[in-house]
Order: structure tokens, then C-alpha cells, then sequence
């Protein structure tokens, strides 16, 4: 029970650096980008390119890894980010000039998705990569509840960026013109904001945290082409759970995913466990579709 | 109006609409002083609202020019023609009401470089209910309110001309007084004061000339006086209080 807790935060912490994009797309953008969970597993690969050169780096106190992947983690999110800027210039920018309706948005998603995972199969190919090959005791944080240290060390990392985001988006002049803009476009225009600018930015930040949540993934303990698309159902059912556009919804409804997936198991086989998101989305949608931080429509 | 020099603001037979090829304004032509309220009157779909958001940039013109204090402003996308001075309240939807109204006025200054004291505080002192609201949701403030907030927003980046559209839609007669009276404050501080009213009577009592437009073009222009004597435009278009 609490080792499923335990599980279930640090599954929730990944699932919620992802879901944080998925509501900011839907949000700011109003599409439901499919293909978002495709920037998790880039940011993942990107970072095993740099590992590759510079080597996982010699592990540090407990952990596997030296300051060469945290490094590399950051690289990630930086090519993610412009990465997932460069989709919406190639795809997504050209069909909203044209005034295009969600569903075709949703259907070009699930078309650069498609590209975006082959891309990958095609450079990396299917088998299962590892940034680090050192092996990990794991301690026990309560009796009853172990971690990798790893894991204690990306739920810290993971919660410090939600912080650093709260406080941009809270206080910070731009953070304060993204949210106008969620609300309307064509107000914040008229109070000077320029719409390209905070698109750009809205997509550099999923990107970045969609990376970490990926190089999150694979340290835990593997990549895969599919390591993004395995969590699509769980990052949009965390932002609708959440509120859509709400980046305290993205957290909260990131954490109770995660928490949901990891205490089902204690019920329920672990082969139904994929269903979980599923489920937890279509209670949501039926108890409080607005979800917990939204604003009725 | 004009001594000589140009006006503030010169709108010169100007073709826009939302749809290009269909415009809504067929080439309107007006001008607005620094120091005067303007306000343009007319039956619905005259081009009243519309003339407004192609002054703000939020549609394009087709043809005609728009110029504001000398400088060419036709073809500037809306977030530019903010930093040239233009401040535009729209009718509906003109406060954030996801955002506190002390975020409201920092987005209405997004433009403005350096810090936001001085002009935060100035628009708390000429708006003194709004500062017992600061920490509140735009939504939960009253219609007045909310009118008070979206003028107070537009006057953040310290606009030349202020535009609105039906400022007193909605409003108690109290309150119609009050936005008013501070419009008259503004203009007299050295704005540009350009609204459009449904409010006809009460608006031109206000201000210092009027245009009546119909059908997307010029009808009728003169003093705010002399429109409300004018039997023809009070017959047609003064109905109502």
C-alpha cells in the first residue's frame, strides 16, 4: 500500500511535467495536441544523444549518473522545446491562419505523432536503450516504501520546475500576458501582447518539461520509441482531471493519475493497468467535466 | 477642432469589414482632436463597432488610410498599434476576468518598460474603487466596475487616443453618469476620446462633436450641440432616453 504510494507519486510527478504542455495547448492553442506525448520520448532520445557523447558521467554520491546526464537532460529540453516550436510552424501555425476547426487540428496531432515516433524508430530502431547501466539499491524512505534514489532525485527536480513555472506564470509580466491570452486572444492584443510571441513561448516550455518528464521516463530505467505514447492517455486524463488550462489542475490531476494507476494495482491485475487512464477520464468527463480548477463553460 | 494643424487622429475614407471583399465601412472619413470627446452614433450594423476594431488593428483595412499624430497606423497588426498610442475598450469581453484586477492593469501595460508603480498607483487614484478590489477576480466585480477596470486597463499604456465601444451598455443610470464624467477628466487631461454609443442622447450631452453613420458611411458630422437640435438626426436616431 504505501510502496504503491510511492510509486504513485513519482509516476504522478512525470505524468504531470507532461500533462502541464497538454493543458497549455489547450488552453492557449484550443487543440487537443496528440501528438505532445511524441515530445516526451524526442526529449528522451535527445538526451541520449548527448549521453552518448559525453557518457552518463561517473555516478554521484547514490545516484547512477554524474552532473553529464543532468546536463544532457537540459540540452533535451531546450532542442525539445524549439522542437515542438518548429512542429506548430511546419503544421500546426499554417492550419490556424486558415482558420481551421479543432477536429482538423486533432487529426493533424495524430498525424505528426505518427511522424514524429517513426522518425525515431527510424534512427534508433525498436529495441529498448539505457542512458546508465549501473545498477541501484533502493532505500527505504518509510517502512514499507522504497525509492531509488534516482527517483528521489527526479521527484525533487520535477517539483522544483513546477515551482520555477508557478512563480513565471504568477508574477512575471510575461507569465501574466500567457494567461491573458488563455482567456482571450483578442483582448491581449489589444493590450499590446503579441500572439506569435507567447505561442512561441507556451511551445518552448511544453517542449522543455515534456523533455524532462521523458529523460524521467527513461532513467526509470529505459527508452523506448513508445515510452511517450504509453503516457497519452494519462497526460490528457491528468490536464481534463485538472482543468483544462489550469497548471495547478496539470499537477494535481498529474499526481492523481499517477496515484490512481499505482493503487489500482493493489485491486486489480497489473494487465489492466493501462485501462486506468481511461477509466479515471471517463469518471471525470461524466462527475465534473470542467474538471477540479476549471471554470464551468 | 483642428487650429491649422492636422488632427490627432484622421481616418480618411477608410474600406474594412471582417470578411475581405464584403466590407462592413465603405470608406469612412473622421477626425478626432486631442482634448474633445468624438462620438459616433447610427442604427445597428452602420459600422460604428467595426470602424473601431480597424482603427485597433484587430481587422484589416481594405482601403483608406488611418493616421495618428502624423504617423501612417493603417496596416499595423493590433499589438502594434498599442506602443503607437492607441487604447481600445471593447464592448464585450474587455477585462480578463481570470486575472485579478491588478493583473488586469499590468496587462494593459505589458508594453510599458521599467516598473508599474507609478502608473498602477495613479490608476488606483483615478479609479478609487477599483483599489479596494485589487486582489480580486475581475469576475467578481459589478458592471460598473468591470467598465471602470477595462477603461483604467486601456489608460495603463498611457494612450493619446482612447476608443470605446457602448461604454455605458448595461449600466445604471448612476453609474452612466460616473464613466462619463471620468471620460470628460481624461479628455481634459489630453486624450483623444472616440466612443461609440447606443446611448445617443446622453453621449453627445457629453461631448464635443458627433458623427452619424449609416449603412457604413458618413451621414451626418457637427457639433455634439447641433446634432441634438438637428430635427433630422433627432427624429432618426435620438429615439429611445
Amino acid at each position: 500500500m504505501i510502496q504503491a504510494l510511492a510509486d504513485g507519486i513519482l509516476t504522478g510527478a512525470i505524468i504531470a511535467l507532461g500533462a502541464i504542455g497538454v493543458t497549455f495547448t489547450l488552453g492557449i492553442m484550443r487543440f487537443a495536441n496528440f501528438a505532445h506525448s511524441e515530445l516526451l520520448t524526442w526529449g528522451a532520445y535527445i538526451a541520449l544523444v548527448v549521453v552518448a557523447f559525453a557518457g552518463p558521467g561517473t555516478p554521484t554520491g547514490p545516484l547512477s549518473f554524474g552532473w553529464q546526464l543532468l546536463a544532457a537532460a537540459l540540452v533535451a529540453a531546450v532542442l525539445t522545446g524549439f522542437a515542438a516550436w518548429a512542429v506548430d510552424v511546419l503544421v500546426f501555425r499554417r492550419l490556424r491562419r486558415r482558420g481551421a476547426l479543432p477536429l482538423t487540428m486533432v487529426f493533424a496531432a495524430f498525424g505528426a505523432a505518427l511522424v514524429m515516433r517513426h522518425l525515431i524508430v527510424l534512427i534508433w530502431g525498436h529495441e529498448s536503450r539505457y542512458y546508465t547501466r549501473e545498477l541501484q539499491l533502493a532505500v527505504e524512505l518509510l517502512p514499507g516504501a522504497r525509492m531509488l534514489p534516482d527517483q528521489i532525485f527526479i521527484l525533487g527536480l520535477a517539483l522544483a520546475a513546477m515551482i520555477v513555472l508557478h512563480a513565471f506564470l504568477a508574477w512575471s509580466r510575461t507569465g501574466i500576458a500567457m494567461r491573458a491570452m488563455a482567456e482571450s486572444p483578442a483582448l491581449a492584443q489589444v493590450c499590446g501582447v503579441e500572439v506569435d510571441a507567447v505561442v512561441r513561448l507556451t511551445w518552448i516550455i511544453s517542449g522543455a518539461l515534456a523533455a524532462f518528464a521523458g529523460v524521467f521516463t527513461g532513467l526509470t530505467p529505459q527508452l523506448h520509441p513508445e515510452i511517450g505514447f504509453n503516457l497519452l492517455l494519462s497526460l490528457f486524463a491528468a490536464a481534463i482531471l485538472g482543468g483544462t488550462g489550469s497548471l495547478a489542475g496539470a499537477v494535481v490531476g498529474g499526481f492523481l493519475v499517477g496515484l490512481g494507476e499505482n493503487l489500482s494495482l493493489l485491486v486489480i491485475s497489473p494487465g489492466y493497468k493501462g485501462a486506468m487512464p481511461f477509466l479515471l477520464l471517463l469518471v471525470i468527463l461524466i462527475v465534473r467535466p470542467q474538471g477540479i480548477f476549471g471554470d464551468k463553460a | 477642432m483642428s487650429h491649422g494643424v492636422a488632427p490627432h487622429l484622421q481616418v480618411t475614407d477608410l474600406v474594412a469589414g471582417y470578411v475581405r471583399g464584403l466590407p462592413v465601412v465603405h470608406g469612412v472619413s473622421i477626425e478626432v482632436d486631442r482634448r474633445e470627446i468624438v462620438t459616433l452614433i447610427g442604427p445597428n450594423g452602420a459600422g460604428k463597432s467595426t470602424l473601431l476594431k480597424a482603427i485597433a488593428g484587430l481587422i484589416a483595412s481594405e482601403k483608406g488610410r488611418i493616421r495618428l499624430g502624423g504617423r501612417d497606423v493603417t496596416a499595423l497588426p493590433a499589438h502594434r498599434v498599442v506602443s503607437s498610442g492607441i487604447g481600445f475598450v471593447p464592448q464585450t469581453g474587455n477585462v480578463f476576468t481570470t486575472l485579478t484586477v491588478h493583473e488586469n492593469l499590468k496587462v494593459g501595460a505589458h508594453l510599458v518598460r521599467g516598473s508599474l508603480n507609478e502608473r498602477l498607483e495613479r490608476a488606483y487614484a483615478l479609479f478609487p474603487p477599483l483599489a479596494a478590489r485589487r486582489p480580486l477576480r475581475a469576475r467578481a466585480l459589478s458592471g460598473g466596475e468591470r467598465q471602470m477596470l477595462a477603461i483604467a486597463r486601456a489608460v495603463m499604456a498611457d494612450p493619446t487616443l482612447l476608443m470605446l465601444d457602448e461604454p455605458t451598455a448595461g449600466l445604471a443610470p448612476r453609474v452612466v453618469e460616473e464613466v462619463f464624467r471620468q471620460l470628460r477628466g481624461l479628455a481634459e487631461a489630453g486624450i483623444a476620446v472616440l466612443m461609440v454609443e447606443q446611448n445617443a442622447r446622453a453621449a453627445l450631452g457629453v461631448s464635443d462633436r458627433g458623427y452619424v453613420l449609416t449603412e457604413g458611411k458618413n451621414r451626418f458630422a457637427g457639433p455634439a450641440r447641433a446634432l441634438l437640435d438637428d430635427s433630422r438626426v433627432a427624429a432618426a436616431f435620438l429615439g429611445g432616453r
